[in-house]
């Protein structure tokens, strides 16, 4: 009895799980199939705490070809042509070992898009750290991007954009969330149904090693003072091997003779085995035998729950395995037939001739236990004080207020981290990294190319202050992202990262985020067609802000049309779409200056904010806009400031006069939402403006672009008066001067 | 009509880029060739495009000069034809004896990924000879190794010999001389660290790149 209850802890089981297992087997499970369900029933794997909850989102559309459930989700962008994407994190490794945890995270979200057949053509990543004044964050940081750069760039696959933002809560928990999206033809969708008995299961890509063992079941349970330990659970990426890998994958899916195809990642062979033949309703026989082995002696179990990157698992129709091995063999790289299809519904496993496990495929992907885990408020949320800016001391010198903001590290320039990033490879990146959305034109045969755009969001301190309003903010926010280029949202996917769903708090957070989500999605009319969940972001008992990522993905049906963030000539004028309030709770400038983070977020009004983001998208598709830029994060100041900085280190100054009731900070810095600010031509200035009498969006005119300094005046007064330079100096330097320090 | 390569190595990835500029935005025909390939026969110029050709291992470039395709790249070297290699190809260049130097890491010891000014140094070579002495580019560059070394007589050589075809305006990565182009004494052999296959169209940040391949036709055209 001790030995079982030994057995189930080092497997991080429970003994209702484990009664579960035999229920499912109808006997007791060896070792090896223990450790197949401890890693395929980990909270990583199985979903087990969020999928009641997760099935609120709305996932369907007149676009989405695949919705959640696969590798990654589809959708419709025309010509044709289907966009997949997905995002997924990588937190727990990052934190053990911040360079290959990040690559292999980056490796791994690409590997589930080609699985689909599609040729991955952007990435993005959305980053926490803790502050840079912690030594340990500094290396963090580093590590994190140098990975990023090292898996991203080599497979020739730009990183077009992304966020990073920095809190303390995140210092023993960074966030490292991929994401990837590739284009294939709508009609040549691969998936991960094993079909057709007797045919083959081949084995393709790098051996297999005694890395990452036991990874996905490491992902589901927080950390203590030894968790760099646990630095053997993660795995160790070649990118050159993945690069070999997609190519050979797309030159087979070129072919008729692939039936299905997986890719090995969390809980490897197990998952990927499992998961085929439970999706199609087949079984699959394999023999460990056959399998590549990077080193002697390893035991079956160590095969079967090896992490080790860069492998797929794919059914070939019989009789045409000489062509699987030609392909494989072109790009040096090795195909064993391992298995077959079978029809008893059995992942049956050999090893040296004897069965070393037989488990339903079904009980191991599919069956595993799914809790409704209780809920509760959070008692915090009762001791948030409403934050009034007439109840905080007021800055003596608002210059040097906007310039502490546009140094704060998450307003500051990230072209330290992204400028290793290779961002233009494949030549279609048309909207450099620092705009609102990343963006790739897509070329069209005989036609003008197309756009998508793309942009993850989320905002940590509103989902702490507000788990709803924060859920639905980041879907707004996304949305409002790609407007902003222009672009209408297709689809989404998201990260949901979290505490320890154990705790009743962290499970009220999720479901009310969830919540958020789910309403700001339907009323945009955006499906989620699929994401990751990650839980146990907690050390030593302290969790993170619970951080929801929204990837959303726009269509632009000319990418000549899209629009960037800066200011191009003297002399336009200058206009701000969407009414200011004082909104200040939970805000950039409440933490920058007072230190704190506390109040309501910002309040979100759902039909202004699409009213905002249609005529957006009305004067992007009439040629009207020379700029436009979100107000987000800082606000109105904060937006004034970047729009000065283009993307080739190219400026231009602007003078405005804005208006308050309330002190100047309200109009600087108000986190107000559904705001963005323009700017056009004074030819142009008319027919906008008509444009917003027609849709009801409230229009300001706040001055003009020109010289070499940002002046702005809060009711006739002048507040601010700097350089150009010298507040582009600021904001371009200090993520540097962070990490020398 | 001249007939381009773009050589294709097993983690390449620039090469779908090098071929449309050449081929859709100029109207070149250009085909990509496999690196097992041992014949260039039919071909008028070849491009060596950037990409971690073998992993990087060893060192970029180190592995790629044992492919059977750098025979006949070799050849096409000695018969004068135009030989030109973007970033991962420059190192290749060089590995194989076709350029002098060797790149070492950034000094930052981080891939850098940005657009930087270039300087035309010279205009005898096939990627300069439609461009002005003096004239600055707008081009990317993409590459972690492009920390240009020589020894000083190997430098001043090149000085001497009109051979740095180009030169960055700021120090991006360590550069001796800032130097981020050049060609070999024949003149038919080029190696440049920036990517003009990145920016041969407005949309993509600037279209100066489409300027230097507007060179390349032109030398081949007139060289064939």
């Amino acid at each position: 009895m001790a030995e079982l209850e030994e057995a189930l802890l080092a497997h991080n089981l429970t003994r209702e799980e484990y009664d579960r297992i035999v229920e499912k087997l109808e006997r007791e499970p060896n070792e090896n199939e223990l450790g197949m369900f401890s890693v395929m029933w980990s909270e990583h794997c199985s979903y087990k705490s969020s999928r009641v909850h997760l099935r609120r989102l709305p996932t369907r559309g007149p676009r989405v070809l695949q919705g959640p459930g696969e590798n990654a989700g589809v959708v419709d962008i025309g010509h044709g042509l289907a966009a997949v994407f997905k995002i997924e994190s990588h937190n727990h490794p990052s934190f053990i070992e911040p360079f290959q945890g990040a690559a292999t995270g980056v490796g791994g979200i690409i590997r589930d898009i080609f699985t689909m057949g599609a040729r991955p053509i952007a990435l993005m990543n959305s980053l926490r750290f803790g502050p840079l004044s912690i030594q340990k964050n500094r290396s963090i940081l580093t590590g994190v991007a140098a990975g990023i750069a090292s898996y991203g760039n080599s497979m020739g696959i730009p990183t077009v954009g992304g966020e990073v933002s920095f809190e303390d809560g995140y210092s023993l928990n960074p966030l490292v969330n991929a994401f990837c999206l590739g284009i294939a033809p709508k009609d040549r969708i691969f998936l991960a149904r094993a079909e057709g008995e007797g045919n083959p299961v081949f084995y393709v890509g790098a051996k297999t090693g005694k890395d990452g063992i036991h990874g996905a079941t490491m992902a589901s349970s927080e950390f203590d003072e030894a968790a760099e330990e646990k630095r053997p659970t993660v795995q160790v990426g070649d990118p050159f091997l993945e690069k070999l890998l997609l190519e050979a994958c797309l030159e087979l899916m070129a072919t008729d003779a692939l039936v299905a195809i997986q890719d090995m990642g969390a809980a490897g062979l197990t998952c990927a085995a499992s998961e085929m033949g439970s999706r199609g309703g087949t079984g699959i026989a394999i023999d460990l035998d056959k399998v590549p082995q990077r080193e002697r002696g390893m035991t079956a179990y160590e095969i079967l729950l090896s992490e080790s990157q860069e492998r797929m698992l794919l059914v070939a129709r019989a009789g045409r395995e000489a062509e699987v091995e030609r392909i494989f063999q072109k790009w040096d790289l090795d195909a064993s037939a391992i298995g077959s299809v079978t029809t008893d519904g059995l992942l049956r496993v050999f090893s040296r001739g004897r069965v070393v496990a037989e488990v339903p495929a079904r009980a191991l992907a599919d069956e595993g236990p799914v809790y409704e885990r209780p809920l509760a408020r959070p008692s915090y949320l009762d001791r948030l004080e409403d934050v009034r800016l007439d109840d905080l001391e007021e800055p003596r010198d608002l210059e040097a207020t906007l310039a502490a903001m546009l140094e704060s590290h998450g307003v500051a320039s990230k072209h330290w981290i992204f400028e290793q990033y290779d961002h233009m490879v494949r030549s279609n990146t048309i909207v450099l990294p620092g705009g609102d959305a990343g963006c790739v034109r897509i070329k069209i045969k005989g036609g003008t190319p197309m756009a998508l755009a793309m942009c993850l969001d989320g905002n940590g301190r509103y989902s702490y202050l507000d788990p709803y309003l924060g859920g639905a903010l980041a879907v707004a926010e996304g949305c409002r992202n790609l407007a902003a280029v222009g672009a209408t949202p297709i689809g989404a996917t998201n990260c949901l990262n979290f505490g320890n769903p154990e705790k009743p708090e962290t499970m009220w957070q999720f479901s009310n985020v969830i919540d958020g989500m789910k309403d700001a999605c339907e009323h945009f009319q955006v499906p989620v067609t699929g994401g990751n969940v990650s839980f146990y972001n907690e050390t030593e008992g302290e969790g993170i802000f619970p951080t929801p990522v929204v990837g959303l993905v726009g269509v632009l049906e000319d990418h000549r049309l899209r629009v960037t963030h800066n200011f191009k000539e003297p002399g336009d004028l200058i206009f701000l779409l969407g009414a200011t309030s004082e909104e200040i709770g939970g805000s950039e400038y409440l933490k920058v200056v007072h230190g704190r983070v506390d109040g309501k977020p910002p309040r979100l009004d759902l039909e202004v904010e699409s009213s905002v983001q249609d005529l957006l998208r009305r004067a992007a598709a009439r040629g009207l806009l020379r700029s436009a830029h979100d107000l987000s994060d800082g606000g109105l100041g904060v937006a004034l400031a970047e729009s000065l900085f283009g993307p080739l280190g190219e400026t231009m100054g602007a003078s405005v006069a804005l208006e308050t009731r309330r002190r100047a900070e309200a109009v600087l810095f108000s986190e107000g939402q559904s705001r963005i600010l323009v700017s056009v031509a004074p030819r142009e200035a008319g027919e906008l403006e008509q444009l917003a009498d027609d849709t009801g969006v409230a229009l300001s005119r706040l001055g003009v672009t020109g010289g070499d300094r940002l002046e702005i005046r809060v009711n006739g007064e002048r507040t601010i008066s700097k350089t150009v330079a010298s507040l582009r100096e600021a904001w371009w330097t200090a993520i540097e001067r962070g990490l020398d320090s | 009509m001249p007939r381009f390569a773009v050589c294709v190595f097993p983690g390449s990835n620039c090469e779908e880029d090098v071929k449309y500029a050449l081929e859709n935005v100029l109207g070149e025909p250009t085909d990509l060739v496999w690196h097992k390939e041992t014949s260039l026969e039919g071909y008028d110029a070849v491009i060596l495009p950037g990409g971690f050709a073998h992993g990087d291992y060893l060192r970029p470039g180190a592995l790629a000069r044992f492919s059977p395709i750098m025979e006949p790249i070799r050849e096409m070297a000695e018969q004068g034809k135009p030989v030109i290699g973007i970033c991962n190809g420059f190192q290749m260049l060089q590995e194989a004896g076709l350029l002098e130097g060797a790149m070492l890491r950034n000094r930052t010891l981080t891939y850098i990924c940005r657009y930087v000014d270039l300087r035309v140094e010279h205009r005898d070579s096939p990627l300069t000879t439609t461009l002005e002495q003096g004239e600055v580019l707008r081009i990317p560059i993409g590459h972690a190794d492009g920390n240009y070394y020589a020894d000083k007589e190997t430098l001043d050589a090149l000085e001497k010999k009109d051979q740095v075809l180009f030169r960055y305006v700021e120090d991006v990565n360590g550069a001796q001389r800032k130097i981020a182009g050049i060609r070999n004494e024949r003149g038919n052999v080029v190696g440049l660290m920036p990517h003009p296959d990145r920016c041969y169209e407005p949309d993509l940040g600037t279209d100066d790149g489409r300027k230097v391949f507007e060179s390349l036709v032109a030398w081949t055209k007139e060289h064939g």
